[in-house]
């Protein structure tokens, strides 16, 4: 096999700085909102006691989710044994880690009680899957860093595999975990089922390699690195595969819940009758996060790097919505404690709960992206993450 | 005289009119103080060091049938005993926490409408405390369900697992209404305590239930349901009642007449 020379990028141009600063302003954005929020509480947030969970779990549980996925590439490098993608992991290593850290930042930077966060690194309770996602999260730190040392250090990298193989199954276990989150819920009609995790999987395939692909054009773009089509078109092929997947698991699962009377009238809310939920559900995740990325990617588009970006930007805003959907549209549709009953009350009882997010809110999920890709722009700069080349002719020797 | 017969029955002397006077009287006595012997050691309620015990367990009967559209008494007398702001003078009505609400139900074919009020329904099984993350949300050994005030980081995991609906996140610094045994803040998730502040004490009620009973409508009780002579186990034997949601089989503390 042909040797392959890892290059930290330079990072001392007016134009690295400019994107290091632009990025660091959101992240700045992101602090403020934080402070904001804590200091006058969730009052001044959209959510109240309907909606609970906002916008910032909405970016939080996509990051975390795509941070899972962000490390495809890597997996199928070491535990699948494809050479051409051996190059290609130690950008997934750190990018998965990157999208970890701005995930979990917003998820706890949320809490009511942010301050409080050491008794939630102290206090377990075992039958709660947050816990369990507390020690998946950090675990998944230890594993996938002892991953991406075997593979910049040398004289460790016969261990690669073995710490390939164990963070490809914690980050599936880690997955299972944070769509059980929602899995685990019996109060609210569209959770409670275990369809959710494994969609969860197949959805943080699909946005994490969205988000590689993006970060990868991106870096070999700006740095004046050679990233050859045969890359791109490996990646993008296994991208559609994975949306194609996600939209299979969306279908199965309203359908599913379409032949249940019971579920009829909810299923009726985010697929006909939901307003807004409705029009992301329809506009936002199938059409512009799964039909478009397809089309895409599937027909004579999908050779234009510039429409592979455009498809990887589709699928990350469709991923996006359809965690709005899948978190907001589930608390807004009100709870059914009395069955085939009118209710009403001063708590809002009965009816849909509407939600308007504020500035703060979206500035710290925001936040969180923003300090993931700041992460990924310092890790290129000091550690020797990227090949020095891509094109073609050095990735067509890897396979022979 | 000596052929008369004494009179040893009636004499007030006689050892047997004695004997007589003094067990009515133990007995009048014993009727008449051992109910309030008993009373004084519920009024005495547990002592600080003695832990809440499993052979108790509170409950609530709700009469749907007794409770009155439009009272809502039992939602005042909580927000006063507990310091929560009354949801008509709260500023954010959206994020103000309500510990107990009035629910209106009507049945769209029959017309039918029911009030009740609506609270949390202290589950032997609560999803609440199975999802909290810290164990802040925890149930007593006599049932009661509450949330550790020093422990909760407000992620609001209970708030998306309750199917009642019967948890609040206090969204602002709170003013200057909070009473001293009933611990709350920014931040932090509450809900109902069934008055756990006044049952530790010895009250053997709620504030809601002392409120329904003073307006006259008797359309709460509170009780121990393991206790089979407690006046709660007594209505429960005798009234068909239900649990909301009883398809979860959460094992619910508070049973309702009438829905």
């Amino acid at each position: 096999m042909a040797s392959i020379t890892f290059r930290e990028v330079e990072g001392s141009s007016l134009k690295y700085w400019a994107l290091f600063g632009g990025i660091g302003l959101f992240v700045l954005f992101g602090f403020l909102s934080y402070l904001y929020m804590h200091h006058h509480g969730h009052v001044v947030t959209g959510m109240d006691n309907q909606i609970v969970w906002g916008l910032p779990h909405v970016f939080a549980v996509f990051l975390i989710v795509a941070a899972s996925g962000a490390l495809n590439v890597a997996s199928i490098a070491s535990v699948f044994n494809k050479p051409m993608y051996k190059p290609l992991a130690p950008l997934s290593a750190i990018l998965s880690l990157a999208l970890m850290l701005g995930g979990l930042l917003v998820l706890v930077l949320d809490l009511g009680r942010s301050d409080r966060l050491i008794v939630a690194m102290t206090h377990f309770n075992f039958k709660s899957m947050f816990t369990w996602n507390v020690f998946l999260y950090s675990g998944f730190f230890g594993l996938v860093g002892v991953y991406l040392w075997t593979m910049l250090d040398r004289s460790v990298k016969t261990y690669s595999k073995a710490a390939g193989t164990a963070a490809f199954i914690w980050r599936l276990t880690l997955t299972t975990g944070t769509g059980s989150l929602f899995g685990f819920l019996i109060a609210r009609e569209l959770y409670g089922t275990s369809m959710l995790a494994p969609m969860f999987i197949i959805m943080s395939f699909a946005y994490g390699l969205a988000i590689y692909l993006m970060v990868l054009a991106a870096a070999y773009a700006w740095t004046g690195r050679t990233l050859g089509d045969a890359v791109m078109v490996r990646l993008k092929n296994l991208l559609a595969v994975f949306v194609a997947a996600v939209l299979y698991f969306v279908v199965v699962y309203h359908m599913t819940n379409l032949y249940f009377a019971k579920m009829g009238a909810v299923e009726a809310f985010i697929l006909r009758d939901g307003g807004i939920i409705t029009t992301l559900f329809w506009v936002g995740q199938i059409v512009i996060g799964c039909v478009l990325p397809l089309v895409i990617l599937l027909t004579g588009l999908g050779k234009q790097r510039t429409w592979i970006m455009i498809a990887s930007a589709l699928v990350i805003l469709g991923g996006l919505v359809q965690m709005y959907v899948t978190i907001i549209g589930a608390q807004a549709y009100p709870l059914d404690m009395f069955p085939g009953l009118a209710e009403k009350s001063s708590f809002f009882d009965g009816e849909v709960h509407h939600y308007s997010p504020s500035v703060p809110e979206f500035f710290l999920g925001l936040g969180g992206l923003a300090i993931a890709l700041l992460a990924t722009t310092f890790a290129v700069k000091v550690l020797r993450l990227l090949p020095v080349s891509l094109d073609d002719a050095t990735v067509a020797k890897l396979e022979h | 005289m000596s052929e008369l017969k004494p009179m040893s029955d009636n004499s007030p002397n006689s050892p047997e009119r004695r004997r007589f006077i003094g067990a009515a009287t133990a007995t009048a006595a014993g009727l008449t103080l051992a109910p309030g012997v008993m009373l004084i050691e519920v009024a005495h309620g547990r002592p600080d060091e003695q832990a809440a015990s499993s052979a108790v367990r509170w409950g609530m009967l709700v009469d749907a049938t007794q409770c009155a559209t439009g009272c809502d008494d039992c939602v005042t007398a909580c927000s006063t005993e507990n310091g929560w702001t009354p949801i008509a003078e709260s500023q954010h009505k959206k994020q103000a926490p309500q510990w107990i609400r009035k629910l209106e139900l009507q049945n769209p074919l029959t017309q039918m409408e029911t009030s009740l009020p609506m609270m949390c329904q202290h589950c032997a099984e609560p999803p609440c405390v199975d999802v909290c993350p810290t164990g802040a949300s925890f149930k007593r050994a006599d049932g009661i369900v509450l949330v550790n005030r020093h422990t909760c980081i407000g992620c609001r995991y209970c708030m998306m697992a309750c199917p009642y609906k019967a948890r609040s996140l206090v969204h602002e610094s709170l003013n200057d209404t909070q009473k001293p045994d009933v611990p709350r803040g920014i931040g932090c998730v509450e809900a109902c305590t069934f008055c756990v502040q006044k049952v530790d004490r010895g009250d053997g009620t709620t504030a809601c239930v002392e409120a329904c009973t003073a307006a006259g409508h008797n359309a709460l009780l509170f009780g121990d349901m393991n206790d089979p002579e407690s006046e709660i186990s007594k209505r429960l034997r005798e009234l068909p009642t239900k649990q909301v949601r009883a398809d979860l089989n959460l094992n619910l503390g508070v049973r309702y007449h009438g829905i």
